[in-house]
């Protein structure tokens, strides 16, 4: 751990109990379960963050989660970059995840590339009634015509396919008879499950059942490929990190779902090893090439030149000395980087504290990039996290930091005020309000339009980020001049 | 007089659209002005009324054309015996889609395109069990006040009778819908009769007509007509006739139903006869094993 602090844990439960108090009596007493303080255990440096988790959110509150659409389109399928994602019902849903997150592609759009258009079938009331099998069918032979460099279709069910019952399967058996493409159905309908992420397991399902042992691809193997494996390239993350791989000589084969090709997923299984950078979204398909291909899985973080470091290490202790060695290199290498990047912004950000509110890794993972910088967490959560994720946890908040799972509006707005930490890091629909309240702010789903955060490379810009936030001179200009004493 | 809405619901193949058509046609013969909407994705509920089966219902239509917005009245309103409007709401074939959803829409474009204006009974005919939202819809809030259900003294005909009971008592409180009696088609089982009056007690309503089982039934249908088109004198034609006079005359004497549980059901059938009590059956089980050992004694 690169830095040594403990936060109030009497304050935290004071403040736990004061948001609680303001609920009725019932959904105080079911929201307890997930508010928390870290709390130290037997085991050094780490702490307990047990709190209930992936469970339904209290009607009436306001959550910040997404559906099962959401992680199956928006996460792990819609990054696929030379396959086509039909956004199968409605036209909403397509509508509004339109252009994808920031997940950075190489490629002609509309061409080779489709990671940024949308497809829908838009059903109308005809659709509903007489189910959508038939339009379909006619609109995937449309889009093979009009888009032939396709390698693959996936069909992102919405809510109503699941209600109309639509056989999406049979459909996706017949086109690929027909095409001799992939077509994946995926059953995401948007009302299963509590979060999006039942979407990721739905999602990854998909790619074991419709897109493995699917014809052997010609390929030949090294000793030394990986799958990079859950790492959606937000503004170009994928590469410094791939970077960093192939320095320490090992051959990434397939990156998930980042810039990725459908070939590259389809050929996973013939890899030594998979490194899996968000373990809540795509840890189901390593297990499952764990269990059926004997492939073992390694967890890295490459936030921060600490755990960067850590995670190079053991990544190359599952290979030979040759690749340890170039490990050590590769992190000397990058000393420089780090020292300059460190010195220039570790005097403007030391002891300055950082709440955080993400999705399913982050709460955790870029914990250490901010203490690299000298910087205090106080504060985490997730919004669909499960309990492994908090038992995660666990190694990297300090005791006494607030935990907080599926965090309501009020609770969320409460804690910064009380708080009232020097930089909040959550999403957009928190972005404003926070600023409103005078607290700086960055987005840690899209990086807010900047990037890439992750490796050597990405902790540079990470820490230009996050002192461009905290101290922009805008906050001097926060206090009325007419109220000022 | 007001606009009279009633639907007819039962378990599948009871003889719904039979029954209803034939108690329509004895309404318009008293001068009432009608107009039927069937609710059936087989568009059977008018075939009797029209000497035929009626083609353009309203979801195919819309299918064809784009939208139901893109359609006229006169587009899916058919003229039968006597005047009898006919409506069809269609729906997708069996498997696909959503036919609750179908009927959803024809009801509402029905109405807002004028089909209940200058009629004096709007008649649903609603497929089998009340499966789900769409099927309800006939029941909710100013669509049909009465419910008549059709039903026989067979066991899975109660058991569905009380499930449409549990659907109107639904409704019951948020609109007006009420229970407007239990119609029973003769199925010549044990003690039909008084099953179907016990069973109407317990629902809090009333057997509102008995009608005995007749083949001319059968022929007249095979002729894709009414008893009352097919056979005028007929004494079949004069239960229905009375069944359509007990109709009109019941207008706002429905009740809100009080359905009953699975088990008072099963019970309700022992004491029928029609199912056997646990220890009956044993005891009779015990005897069959008797007679086989001794016989092979």
């Amino acid at each position: 751990m690169s830095l040594d602090y403990t936060n109030d844990t009497a304050a935290a439960e004071a403040l736990i109990k004061e948001v609680l108090d303001q609920y009725p009596e019932k959904s105080g007493k079911r929201r307890a379960r997930h508010l928390g303080v870290a709390k130290p255990t037997e085991e050094e440096g780490a702490t307990s963050c047990g709190v209930k988790s992936n469970i339904k959110s209290i009607p009436g509150v306001m959550t910040i989660r997404g559906c099962a659409y959401a992680g199956s389109k928006g996460v792990v399928w819609g990054p696929v970059k030379d396959m086509l994602h039909i956004s199968h019902g409605p036209v909403g849903c397509g509508q509004y995840s339109w252009s994808q997150r920031r997940n950075y592609f190489n490629g002609t759009v509309g061409i080779d590339s489709f990671v940024t258009m949308q497809v829908t079938s838009d059903f109308q009331e005809r659709d509903i009634v007489f189910g959508g099998d038939k339009n379909l069918d006619i609109m995937i032979d449309e889009l093979d015509g009009l888009f032939p460099l396709n390698k693959g279709i996936s069909i992102q069910s919405e809510c109503p396919i699941g209600l109309i019952g639509d056989d999406i399967e049979a459909v996706a058996k017949k086109k690929h008879k027909e095409t001799g493409k992939t077509i994946v159905p995926v059953r995401c309908e948007g009302f299963r499950g509590v979060s999006q992420s039942l979407g990721h397991h739905i999602a990854n399902d998909a790619i074991r059942d419709w897109v493995f042992d699917k014809g052997t691809p010609e390929f030949e193997s090294t000793p030394y490929d990986v799958n990079l494996i859950a790492d959606y390239n937000i503004g170009g993350d994928a590469w410094p990190s791939r970077k960093l791989l192939e320095e320490m000589g090992l051959r990434v084969i397939g990156m998930w779902s980042g810039d990725a090709t459908l070939a590259e997923m389809a050929r996973a299984p013939k890899a030594k090893l998979n490194l899996i950078h968000c373990y809540r979204s795509m840890n189901y398909i390593c297990r499952h090439m764990e269990e059926k291909y004997g492939i073992s899985w390694v967890e890295y973080n490459f936030f921060g030149p600490t755990q960067i470091a850590a995670s190079l290490r053991k990544i190359a202790a599952q290979f030979d000395e040759t690749i340890q060695a170039n490990a050590e290199k590769v992190i000397a290498k990058h000393q420089g980087l780090v020292d300059a990047v460190v010195a220039k912004y570790k005097a403007r950000l030391d002891g300055k504290t950082v709440m955080l509110y993400v999705g399913g890794l982050r709460p955790r993972h870029v914990t250490n990039a901010y203490e690299d910088l000298g910087m205090r967490i106080v504060g985490t959560g997730y919004e669909f996290g499960h309990n492994d994720d908090y038992q995660r946890t666990g190694h990297y908040v300090k005791e006494g930091t607030l935990i907080y799972d599926d965090a309501t509006g009020y609770e969320l707005e409460k804690f910064i005020e009380r708080i009232r930490p020097d930089l909040v890091g959550s999403g957009i629909k928190e972005k404003y309000a926070t600023q409103k309240m005078g607290v700086p702010f960055r987005q840690m789903h899209s990086w807010d339009y900047s990037g890439p955060y992750h490796g050597y490379d990405g902790f540079a810009i990470f820490a230009r980020d996050m002192d461009m936030a905290i101290n922009s001179p805008v906050w001097d200009k926060f206090k009325a001049p007419w109220k000022a004493a | 007089m007001s606009l009279r809405q009633i639907a007819f619901y039962g378990k599948g193949g009871i003889g719904k659209s039979t029954t209803s058509q034939n108690t329509l046609a004895a309404l318009v013969e008293m001068g009432q002005k009608i107009l039927i909407v069937g609710c059936d994705p087989k568009a059977d509920s008018t075939r009797l009324i029209l000497n035929c089966k009626l083609q353009d219902t309203v979801l195919h239509l819309a299918a064809k054309a784009g939208s139901v917005e893109d359609l006229e009245l006169a587009d899916v309103m058919k003229i039968g015996y006597k005047g009898i409007k006919c409506t069809e709401a269609g729906g997708p074939e069996p498997g696909v889609g959503c036919a609750g959803r179908g009927v959803i829409t024809a009801i509402n474009f029905l109405e807002e395109n004028g089909a209940y204006d200058d009629v004096d009974y709007v008649s649903y005919d609603v497929l089998g069990d009340v499966v789900c939202g769409g099927f309800a819809m006939p029941i909710r809030e100013n669509k049909a006040q009465e419910i008549y259900i059709v039903m026989s003294g067979e066991m899975m005909a109660l058991f569905a009778a009380n499930n449409i009971a549990r659907g109107i008592l639904k409704y019951a409180g948020t609109g007006g819908v009420r229970l407007g009696g239990l119609i029973c088609n003769e199925r010549q089982t044990d003690r039909e009769l008084d099953l179907a009056e016990a069973m109407a007690k317990r629902l809090n309503t009333q057997l509102i007509h008995f009608v005995p089982r007749a083949n001319i039934v059968q022929h007249a249908e095979l002729r894709r007509q009414t008893v009352i088109e097919y056979a005028p004198d007929s004494a079949q034609a004069e239960e229905y006739r009375q069944l359509a006079k007990k109709i009109h005359a019941n207008a706002g004497k429905g009740t809100i139903p009080t359905p009953i549980t699975m088990e008072e059901l099963e019970e309700m059938l022992v004491e029928f006869g029609i199912m056997k009590s646990d220890e009956q059956a044993l005891a009779e089980l015990e005897a069959k094993e008797k007679s086989l050992c001794s016989g092979a004694a």
